[in-house]
């Protein structure tokens, strides 16, 4: 049992996506569209999940415009009181449909954009999809939504990142997110080749920094560090089972985006259970709840209730442990992984694209 | 900082809803929550991009006047305070 209250829910709608991006934050074993649960499971989810506090919904996927209902679903939100954001590729995103939206009451659009470049850009989505995003936030400035541009970060679009930033700028966007690549799933298949230099990561810092200044009560820029090169973990979503919720298409209920990484769980469905018995109880969620289950060095850490010990699915993924230390951590006994994998970090690997039942190469 | 004069707007992405879960008024904005207080939720009632700091802690000082023991100084302080912790985090502009 937990007293915390969530207060987001990140719905991953469908694992459907036009786009083939090698750092997709979906698992590698992606949910197929005859999986996916209906329009009412969905809403009944974002009911339950608002009874427990949740206040954020971020209407994702794969692409969330592959599915005909998420407009209701936005309407349904708001009906609840809800902040929603649709988090879209922005290809799908027609007049028509951007219209509904606004009728629906949804108040936050994020348009992914893969480079500054682009022929780069298209290259990174493994499709042409530019023109698509351009005409998309055009309509979404037109029709008034707040209006954020995320872009993931690497090796082969970091050094644009002046010029990203401009972009985002002249396309009217009210908040632009820099985030690095996260190295789990398709992004772990992919690390040798999206793996920054040191030298690229302390330049875009600088330019990050000196545009937050230059934008400062304008366009609200943020900057997430690739947490290879940092000496801590980062505080995964305040913790496991504190504030954050996903749902996945075909109705799992998860901590973090990539929990289903973590392959010695099991995973409570909507299908079977309620938001509130998950939430408070199910073992998914308990596990990784207080410092009990911590092993050395972080059980004795004054840092324990800072980090909570970093990113458990990162621990599994790097050392077959999802109770170790993530290994970010310089005082982790396998901190010598990041070490190495920085070493091989190499501009020739080629891409794995994400898609459907392919089959990628073990990192 | 904000001063007495400065004219503070709510970030236009941000809007305040009652949460009746937790019982309280919340702030809300993309990807973020700021759980309110009372005083908070006043004050923010206020800021509609016309009054100024000043504007606005006299219009709380009215309504707290039935209360008695309020301070016009100390309120001012505690609003200028408050709605530059909110603008350092640019959910409030001026």
């Amino acid at each position: 049992m937990t007293s915390e209250r969530p207060t987001t829910l990140l719905a991953e709608l469908t694992h459907r996506c036009p786009l083939h991006c090698p750092y997709c934050s979906n698992p590698l074993d992606l949910v197929r569209a005859e999986k996916e649960i209906s329009t009412e499971d969905w809403k009944r989810v974002i009911t339950e999940a608002r009874a427990l506090g949740v206040l954020q919904l971020g209407l994702s996927g794969g692409e969330p415009l592959v599915r005909k209902d998420t407009e209701e679903l936005a309407a349904h939100a708001r009906g609840l009181g809800l902040y929603s954001t649709l988090v879209t590729s922005g290809l799908g995103l027609t007049r028509q449909r951007a219209e509904k939206f606004k009728e629906a009451g949804l108040e936050h659009i994020q348009i992914s954009l893969q480079d500054a470049d682009d022929d780069n850009a298209e290259r990174i989505a493994g499709v042409r999809s530019v023109k698509q995003k351009r005409a998309a936030a055009a309509l979404v400035r037109e029709l008034g939504f707040a209006f954020t541009v995320n872009v993931v970060l690497h090796r082969a679009n970091l050094d644009r990142i002046q010029q990203i930033i401009d972009l985002a700028s002249e396309m009217g966007a009210d908040r632009v997110e820099l985030a690095n690549t996260q190295y789990y799933g398709w992004g772990l298949v992919n690390r040798d080749a999206l793996m920054p230099t040191r030298e690229q990561v302390d330049r875009a810092f600088e330019i990050a920094e000196r545009a937050k200044q230059a934008h400062r009560g304008g366009m609200q820029i943020l900057f997430v560090l690739p947490d290879y090169y940092e000496k801590y973990p980062k505080a995964c979503y305040g913790g496991w089972g504190k504030v954050y919720l996903v749902v996945t298409p075909d109705g799992k209920v998860l901590p973090c985006h990539g929990a289903t990484n973590i392959t010695t769980l099991e995973y409570p469905n909507v299908r079977e259970h309620s938001m509130e018995w998950i939430w408070q109880q199910s073992p998914l969620f308990e596990a990784f709840r207080g410092d009990s289950w911590m092993k050395s060095p972080c059980s004795t850490c004054e840092r324990k209730c800072v980090d909570f010990g970093g990113c458990r699915c990162q621990a599994f993924a790097l050392t077959g442990d999802a109770a170790m230390a993530d290994p970010i951590c310089t005082l982790s006994p396998h901190h010598h992984l990041i070490e190495s994998a920085l070493a091989e970090a190499n501009a020739t690997t080629p891409f794995v694209y994400r898609k459907l039942s392919s089959e990628p190469q073990p990192a | 900082m904000l001063t007495a004069t400065s004219v503070p707007s709510l970030w236009r992405l941000a809007r305040v809803e009652y949460d009746d879960v937790r019982k309280r008024p919340v702030l809300l904005y993309p990807e973020g929550a700021v759980l309110l207080n009372d005083t908070g939720a006043a004050i923010l009632k206020l800021v509609d991009g016309q009054r100024s700091v000043g504007d606005i802690a006299r219009a709380l000082s009215a309504q707290y006047n039935g209360a008695g023991s309020a301070d016009p100084t100390e309120i001012l302080n505690d609003v200028t305070a408050y709605l530059s912790t909110l603008a350092a985090r640019e959910l409030i502009r001026d």
